[in-house]
């Protein structure tokens, strides 16, 4: 394996080829937020919430970190102006769709939402602005595909697949297929759907 | 027929095959491209067939299905030949005359031939018809020559002479070299020059390498790769070959759009044919080198003309695109290095092989070489497929091609590109067309859709409807795609119908920003084109919208239907055709439309002879 040095944020870090810029990071204790990553699956780069700015050859580029191989000598930066602005808006898509806590913590970061505590033991998030982008009601689905593709790829069980196109895209349990409780699935979800779809 | 062993072989099959020809003897040569074939072709073929017989001519005159002409607002389009009359929109009832006159009796028929829009005067041959006389026609002028199902008619034509060409005279590099010197780019929308392309697949790590033909052209409106693939298949067969001896690939698929039936039945028995004449398969034409092309049937998604989805297609799976941060020519289907090409750029390379680079670099701009094929549709009198060279004017094409806006009409925008190219304005009409100066304007080359627009079309109304398209064609993997369309859709939808206000222009070019900076693939990357565009030149248009106005009078929910009661007559035509009784009056008398049953279907405005029925804005409501 070659030796590969990059700048992240303007610190010089050490890698080693065929790592992507997420990984290198997270070895590197800097954050780049993320949603449809999981350090089992294959790369997927779905949310695009992991959108980092890299500058190479002089040319500046918008790529998905949990996919992008890193290269000797890549600058990258994980929030930039552009970057965040990229950010803020996927979470305004998100977050009416799936308003649970893992998409809240990560949006109150953009100053979308805050955790307000109602006692001790209690607390709740409140929308700081008005949501822009609201849907028509919460499917607690992000359509990360975590669920599809761990029962894939770990679990050899090819029980949830995605059905529909575009805008109709929705996650489905395969009827023929036979499920074996394990619930992974549901434990993987950060949208809460498994909650409402296991329970059927 | 026995399988060629060598390119001496091929020369005298070539030789056979002209020396069989008499050109002496007539030839009625019939458009069957799938346009004719929706007018009928089929049946004024069939009564050519009978008219011969019945007046005795059938071993003198031959009877040519060929592909794709091009003139589709015409067809069905008939040439005889050897003197190249052009009949258009010919029937059934005009081919006893046609026999009977000119073939017996040399005599044209002039209320056949085609009118000049502007001289009024008929013209005979079809190379003089301004539709084509404005043309190059390289890679589609063959198409009318020959028929498709016949391997014969392109081998007499110098057909795989360029493989002969290249198998016999050069190595694999040689022919790459001359690809990359000619500078040939990708006609499927991203124009990346093949040349280079091909040496990085030539040059990656991994066996077995693969070449693939994209034949999954889905935008509204083109059907040029279709017109190709089912009128001259074999120049895309060719070209594939020879791309594969350059990389030193041995295994092709062509992925063609199950939707062109014709397009995979004529290339089904093209390979079939070039199989059974040693021109696919183990040691072609003596050379030693292996090749063979399946075919892959495309399940109808737009988004799997997108390079990795097509692969992740082909090897069965869902036609979703895959980060191509690693390129598909290192790993591409199956992992394995791949060079996918569209279906004009594989029939460029028989050309480049046979003519040389210095020829095809004659043709084009700086950056831009050979030529083009566009679908030249939508509110154009010369509705078709125009093959031009690169750097010619949008004007020449729209006006000196295709003869104009029609009905006296204005015109408003040119889109170029598919779904995601944008909206051309009237002051950029001498913009020359190339893969650079499109780009330039906020709009792009595409695959080589074309869609001209008068003023009655509104470009709000329009983008909508791109964006309408792609919300649904999108694979839907990537947020900014699947949920930015969604909303750019719902805020369009609120524009058209009169319901949004200045912030949501504001929310929609964000949200365009973020699609087109953020998504995973091409598709999103470029869908917000439509939107950008007609933003950046037709502005005014949305903020009438704000205002409650649609300008262009095309958004239903913005006008109203209005009969002046000092031009009708009381027809009743109108009210004979509303289909829900909200049109009322006496016979003779003045008719009005209650707006409350009106669903503005247009109805009315299209049948009244007098010009009474207008469209007005709901504002100005009478």
């Amino acid at each position: 394996m070659k030796n590969i040095s990059l700048t992240i944020d303007g610190r010089n870090v050490k890698a080693q080829e065929g790592m992507t810029i997420l990984q290198v990071a997270q070895s590197s204790n800097i954050e780049i937020p993320t949603l449809c990553h999981h350090e089992y699956l294959e790369p997927y780069g779905a949310c695009r919430l992991c959108t980092v700015e890299i500058i190479k050859n002089d040319k500046t580029k918008l790529v998905a970190a949990c996919c992008y191989p890193v290269e000797d000598g890549l600058i990258v930066k994980t929030s930039s102006e552009r970057v965040n602005k990229i950010r803020k808006i996927i979470l305004e898509l998100l977050l009416p769709l799936a308003p649970t806590g893992p998409l809240y913590a990560l949006a109150e970061k953009h100053g979308l939402c805050e955790c307000v505590k109602k006692s001790d033991e209690e607390s709740e998030w409140r929308m700081i602005k008005e949501l822009r982008f609201p849907a028509e009601k919460p499917t607690y689905c992000t359509l990360c595909g975590l669920c599809v593709r761990y029962c894939t790829e770990i679990k050899k069980g090819n029980v949830i697949g995605f059905i529909g196109r575009g805008v109709d895209r929705k996650i489905s349990l395969v009827p023929e297929e036979n499920c074996g409780f394990c619930r992974d699935c549901e434990n993987i979800c950060e949208g809460g759907k498994f909650f409402s779809l296991l329970e059927l | 027929m026995k399988k060629l062993q060598s390119t001496s072989d091929m020369e005298k099959l070539r030789k056979e095959l002209l020396q069989k020809k008499d050109s002496s003897k007539s030839c009625i040569s019939i458009c069957s491209g799938t346009g004719c074939h929706a007018y009928g072709c089929e049946k004024v073929v069939s009564a050519f067939e009978e008219e011969l017989k019945k007046q005795k001519l059938k071993c003198k005159v031959e009877i040519k299905r060929t592909g794709c002409h091009g003139f589709c607002e015409k067809g069905p389009i008939v040439v005889i030949y050897p003197e190249e009359i052009c009949y258009l929109q010919v029937k059934i009832e005009d081919v006893t005359d046609i026999v009977s006159q000119t073939i017996k009796a040399g005599k044209i028929i002039d209320r056949l031939l085609y009118t000049d829009l502007k001289t009024g005067k008929k013209v005979v041959h079809e190379s003089e018809i301004p539709f084509y006389k404005n043309q190059t026609r390289l890679i589609f002028g063959n198409n009318r020559k020959i028929e498709s199902k016949n391997i014969g008619d392109y081998i007499a034509l110098d057909g795989y002479n360029a493989l002969v060409k290249a198998l016999s005279e050069r190595t694999p590099e040689k022919v790459l070299e001359e690809i990359k010197k000619a500078n040939l780019r990708g006609r499927g929308g991203g124009g990346f020059p093949a040349g280079i392309k091909w040496e990085s697949v030539r040059n990656a790590l991994g066996e077995p390498k693969y070449v693939i033909v994209n034949c999954d052209e889905g935008d509204p409106g083109a059907y040029m790769d279709r017109s190709l693939m089912e009128g001259n298949p074999h120049s895309v067969i060719e070209g594939l070959i020879i791309g594969a001896y350059a990389i030193g690939s041995h295994e092709g698929y062509i992925y063609v759009r199950q939707e062109y039936p014709l397009a995979v039945e004529n290339t089904e028995l093209a390979i079939k044919q070039a199989e059974e004449y040693g021109l696919l398969g183990k040691d072609i034409l003596g050379s030693g080198f292996d090749f063979t092309i399946k075919i892959h049937r495309g399940a109808g998604a737009f988004v799997s003309g997108e390079s990795s989805a097509l692969m992740s297609a082909i090897e069965g799976k869902v036609g979703e695109p895959r980060p191509k941060y690693i390129h598909t020519s290192e790993k591409g289907l199956w992992d394995k290095p791949t060079c996918l090409n569209n279906v004009e750029t594989w029939a460029n390379v028989p050309f480049i092989i046979n003519k040389g680079a210095d020829w095809f670099r004659n043709m084009g701009t700086d950056n831009s070489k050979g030529t083009k094929i566009f679908s030249l549709v939508g509110n154009v009198n010369n509705t078709g497929l125009v093959e031009v060279p690169m750097g010619i004017t949008l004007r020449e094409i729209i006006y000196d091609i295709g003869g104009g806006i029609p009905n006296g009409k204005k015109f408003k925008a040119v889109q170029t590109g598919g779904p995601s190219g944008g909206c051309i304005p009237e002051s950029q009409l001498d913009l020359p067309v190339d893969f650079d100066e499109l780009n330039k304007v906020g709009s792009m080359m595409g695959s080589g859709g074309m869609i001209v627009m008068d003023e009655d079309t509104c470009m709000v109304d329009i983008a909508r409807y791109f964006v309408k398209f792609l919300s649904q064609e999108s694979c839907g993997k990537c947020t900014p795609c699947r949920e930015g369309l969604r909303h750019m859709l719902r805020i369009l939808d609120d524009i058209t119908s009169g319901k949004a206000t200045e912030e949501d222009i504001k929310r929609l070019e964000e949200l365009s920003e973020v699609v087109k900076e953020a998504s995973l693939c091409a598709l999103g990357q470029t869908a917000p084109n439509p939107v950008l565009s007609t933003l950046k030149y037709f502005r005014d248009e949305y903020e009438a919208h704000l205002q409650g106005e649609c300008p262009a009078k095309a958004c239903k929910e913005l006008i109203q239907y209005y009969i002046d009661p000092e031009k009708c007559k009381g027809c009743g035509l109108c009210l004979k055709k509303c289909p829900v009784g909200a049109i009322s009056g006496e016979k003779k008398g003045v008719h009005t439309i209650d707006v409350e049953k009106c669903i503005k279907c247009g109805a009315c405005f299209e049948v009244c002879n007098l010009d009474a029925v207008s469209k007005i804005s709901s504002k100005e409501r009478k």
